[in-house]
């Protein structure tokens, strides 16, 4: 147990070294001054201002807001728009990467959650995505319906194909396959839950809002392989969703 | 008639044989060979340095652990534990995903009477996930004595989910605000008020019930 104990300690005062060995990057304040608040935001008042050659050293963000350490010790949070006025060690403008529009058309992975109608139920979902080209991503859904007589969950695979992705409002075409599970309301009737495989085709936009923000609007038509000997015809399934998502 | 079109095929002539001549020259130029005057004398030995710009680090990411209460209608007060993720989209806005679990107490009718139990012990828990949206309306300080003075937002929330309760899952809505006290710079203390809404037929007819939820947390930003 002190053994383990001890080479936590020991993690955890390397880690700290480690960290704090890591070079923080300095910039010099070209503007007439900068304004430090006390948080990262508007709201929070400004306590400092910093005046035009001075070295600030940039600790970290959040959102849009930097926290500086001044040459006098001094922390506090600059907007990125202040921070933008400044210059690097060699005396060029200080360099933030943001992420853009431009980043939206070529980004890899696609996280996000959308709400709707399935079918008459409410349904949420949770979808991540991997582009492998410019043109194809693959998606992996997660679904819960929720109806009056009966609740499901549904895990699908599919193929996006984006035809303009460097559009800022982005159409998209999907192909899916994939299984849903379906339990009747326990107040209702007590027939045991059903689970089928289903193929859909569906159609869809994405809008980039900002930083790494996306909108989306889909629709899918779904037909659920329910036939069986007494019911020969397969169910058919129209979903409405709405999401948004963040890309990386 | 004539004349003018002669004008313009010498015209024409001229202008290509002076541009050929005009590079006949440069390439004559170019091919002369390097005089001796031309080398350079001071051969400089600078060594160019690597400069790598440090990355800087981004902390929009919050995740933590909540408990409390949670007031599920009929079926009594409930300690609560769950566990939250938030990402913060700019100083206004941050998105959250929240999951916790509660085991309900039994409903007065089932303790006055005695009778047969409406739930059996797995529909009597009671646990929720949801997707939310927050807006932090009032950031300001919190002033704790003279000396200290810690960063704090108040936050207006609200999202859609799922509760899964009584044998079923039911579509829920929440709302509700919070209190955010950042206790350093990567560590945050909610107390949060929250309102579950979601429809229940257990008793026969369906009517919207509102189950409120009180609950304190701890998140850490990274």
């Amino acid at each position: 147990m002190r053994t383990t104990v001890l080479i936590l300690i020991s993690q955890y005062l390397f880690s700290g070294l480690a960290y704090g060995s890591e070079p923080y990057r300095e910039v010099q304040i070209a503007d007439p001054f900068i304004e430090l608040r006390t948080g990262a935001g508007r709201g929070y008042p400004v306590f400092l201002v910093v005046e035009r050659g001075t070295t600030i050293t940039l600790l970290k963000r959040r959102t849009d807001w930097f926290k500086v350490r001044t040459d006098s010790d001094q922390e506090g949070w600059v907007d990125i728009q202040q921070l933008e006025q400044t210059l690097s060690p060699s005396g060029e403008k200080t360099h933030i990467d943001e992420v853009a529009i431009s980043d939206f058309a070529g980004y890899r992975w696609l996280m996000g959650v959308s709400g709707g109608d399935y079918g008459g139920a409410r349904a949420v979902s949770l979808f991540g995505g991997y582009r492998f080209a410019q043109h194809l991503s693959g998606e992996l859904t997660l679904s819960q319906a929720l109806g009056n007589y009966s609740s499901s969950v549904s895990a699908k695979a599919g193929v996006l194909a984006h035809p303009f992705p460097e559009w800022r409002l982005s159409p998209f075409f999907a192909l899916g396959t994939g299984a849903v599970r379906t339990s009747p309301r326990a107040t209702l009737v007590q027939t045991p839950d059903r689970t089928h495989q289903f193929a859909n085709v569906g159609i869809g936009a994405q809008s980039y809002l900002s930083r790494r923000f996306v909108v989306r609007v889909e629709y899918n038509d779904y037909v659920v392989f329910s036939a069986t000997s007494d019911h020969d015809a397969n169910e058919e399934i129209h979903e409405w969703k709405a999401g948004f998502a963040l890309f990386f | 008639m004539e004349g003018r079109f002669r004008t313009i095929f010498l015209g024409c002539l001229a202008a290509i044989a002076v541009s050929l001549c005009a590079l006949c020259t440069t390439a004559a130029l170019a091919a002369e060979p390097m005089t001796a005057d031309t080398e350079q004398v001071i051969k400089p030995q600078v060594e160019r340095r690597e400069i790598t710009v440090p990355t800087i680090d981004t902390e929009d990411f919050e995740v933590g652990v909540f408990g409390g209460m949670l007031s599920v209608e009929d079926f009594g007060v409930n300690p609560l534990l769950g566990v939250r993720a938030a990402y913060h989209l700019s100083e206004d806005f941050f998105v959250e995903a929240a999951v916790a679990q509660t085991t309900t107490t039994k409903t007065s009718y089932e303790r006055l009477s005695g009778a047969a139990e409406l739930l059996t012990s797995d529909e009597r828990k009671l646990s929720y996930y949801n997707l939310s949206l927050g807006y932090n309306v009032l950031p300001g300080e919190a002033f704790i004595t003279a000396k200290h003075a810690f960063n704090s937002a108040l936050y207006l929330i609200a999202g859609a989910g799922s509760t899964r309760f009584a044998g079923d899952d039911r579509f829920t809505v929440n709302l509700g605000a919070g209190y955010r006290f950042l206790a350093t710079d990567w560590l945050a203390i909610h107390g949060d008020v929250r309102d579950h809404l979601f429809d229940m037929d257990l008793f026969g007819e369906k009517q919207t019930t509102n189950n409120i939820e009180l609950t304190l947390g701890a998140t850490v930003f990274f």
